[in-house]
């Protein structure tokens, strides 16, 4: 079947199978590998992307399923120039990151995070993450990193182009 | 893990949905936010030869305010009744509920309709709508109908609903200010319930604690006949046949029945 998807703000159309999923479609026909397939159960969030302004998991997202919509993986948020989007210069600031697996992610998930609520407090951004699971880090500079990207300004949670996230 | 091959129908319209059902036969499923249904299919679990994608019919999404009742669409995300105005207002329980059911991403693809067609007895609406009361609304080739949500869940992921019928709409009595409570116990916080409680209007049912979502009987004849709620919750698992498995076994669940409708009972009598 003919999907037709736009990925990082460019419109593109694929001869994909029905069973296809996102995560597949987004690696294998698009070549963006930044989304990283995890525990492959709607588990751990590694594969978590933005479609049509909510964070969902690609693993369990059929590619036919995001025919006409917008999806955006973490390779679609730094600027034209290559300068980083307020989430990821914030996880590197605040060395949200080791291992670096989770994180493509735990940052998508996160401007999903701060798109629900601009200003959370610890606690709720460990809510807002309860979907994304990180081996590494224990978690503490990952809440930080979420915290410093909300003093950065609105653009922290949203993808770029994003439509207005649903209520 | 790649689910086996099938047919991909996009509908647009219930109609279109009831058609497709009519036309495919037992081979087809429905297909809304795939979280519970894509996960199996990986699995081979469930190999069905067609999805009928429901997805796109936009209006099966809603909730309002009908009469004595609150309406509510069946293509309704999780995270769309977790931040109802309408559901917060008029039946609050709905909507505490919808945020307790796995996590944000989880809650952004799942749907009312998919989790009570799905009947899994461990899962987390079905059980605050059965404490609710109301009924399932189902449309066929034969046109509407409606089953009380008491008769709706028969068993292990069966329900009332035939092969042919669509889950188009949930409706439940408005509650408005009436207490409420839910708890729900978990390992992790995305989970499903090893065990949960539902309270309402002096009704109880709990997750988990058999074949499928049920009413705590025993509590609520006692309730009703003037006893405390320490003593009506002691009777929470009467009735019941709880599985055992990794997270607990039977004794523990029971234990947590009777724990969990304690402490719904008391939430919803402090409010
Ligand atoms: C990681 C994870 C964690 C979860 N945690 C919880 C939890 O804590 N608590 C909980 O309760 N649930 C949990 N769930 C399940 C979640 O709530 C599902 O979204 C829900 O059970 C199914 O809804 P769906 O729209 O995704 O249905 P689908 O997966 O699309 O469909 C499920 C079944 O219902 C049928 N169906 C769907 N819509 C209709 C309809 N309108 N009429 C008739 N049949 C229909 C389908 O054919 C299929 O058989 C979790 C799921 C995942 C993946
Ligand atoms: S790979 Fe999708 S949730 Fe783990
Ligand atoms: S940084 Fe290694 S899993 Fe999170």
């Amino acid at each position: 079947m003919q999907v037709s998807i736009t990925v990082n703000g460019q419109q593109r159309t694929d001869e994909v199978e029905p069973r296809l999923l996102l995560a597949h479609y987004l690696r294998e026909t698009c070549g963006l590998t930044a989304t990283n397939i995890g525990c492959d159960s709607t588990s751990c969030g590694a594969c978590t992307v933005v479609v049509d302004g909510l964070s969902v998991k690609s693993c369990t997202v059929l590619a036919a399923q995001t025919d006409g919509s917008q999806v955006t993986t973490l390779e679609g948020l730094s600027g034209p120039d290559g300068e980083m989007h307020p989430m990821q210069a914030a996880f590197r600031a605040e060395h949200g990151l080791q291992c670096g697996f989770c994180t493509p992610g735990m940052v998508m998930a996160a401007i999903g995070v701060l798109a629900d609520n601009p200003d959370p407090s610890d606690r709720e951004v460990r809510e807002g993450l309860e979907g994304n699971l990180c081996r590494c880090t224990g978690y503490h500079n990952i809440v930080r990193a979420v915290r410093a990207a909300a003093t950065s300004g609105p653009s922290a949670g949203q993808v770029p182009q994003a439509q207005e996230v649903q209520a | 893990m790649i689910p086996s091959q099938f047919d991909y129908v996009k509908v647009r319209s219930v109609d279109e949905a009831v058609a497709a059902l009519t036309e495919h036969g037992e081979d087809a499923k429905l297909l809304a936010g795939g979280h519970s249904l894509l996960p199996i299919m990986k699995l081979r679990l469930a190999v069905p030869s067609v999805l009928i994608d429901i997805s796109g019919i936009r209006d099966l999404s809603y909730v309002r305010v009908e009469g004595d009742e609150v309406a509510i669409g069946a293509g309704t995300r999780h995270f769309e009744l977790e931040r109802s105005e309408v559901a917060r207002t008029e039946v609050p329980l709905l909507p505490h509920t919808a945020g307790r059911v796995g996590d944000p991403q989880v809650r952004h693809r799942g749907t009312l309709g998919g989790t009570v067609a799905h009947s899994d007895p461990a899962s987390d609406l079905p059980t605050a709508l059965l404490a609710l009361g109301g009924t399932v609304v189902l449309q066929g080739p034969g046109g509407r109908r409606e089953v009380p949500v008491t008769e709706f869940w028969t068993g292990f992921f069966e329900t009332a609903m035939s092969p042919d019928e669509l889950v188009v709409e949930l409706r439940v009595p408005r509650t408005g200010t009436a207490g409420w409570g839910y708890e729900k116990f978990t390992r992790r916080e995305n989970d499903w319930p090893i065990v949960a409680a539902a309270a309402v209007q002096g009704r109880v049912a709990l997750a988990n604690m058999g074949g499928s979502v049920l009413r705590a009987s025993a509590t609520e004849e006692a309730l009703a006949g003037g006893a405390s709620i320490a003593d009506a919750a002691a009777l929470a698992d009467q009735g019941t046949s709880p599985t055992a498995d990794m997270h607990a076994d039977q004794e523990y669940r029971r234990h947590l029945a009777r724990l969990l409708t304690r402490r719904a009972l008391e939430k919803a009598a402090a409010a």
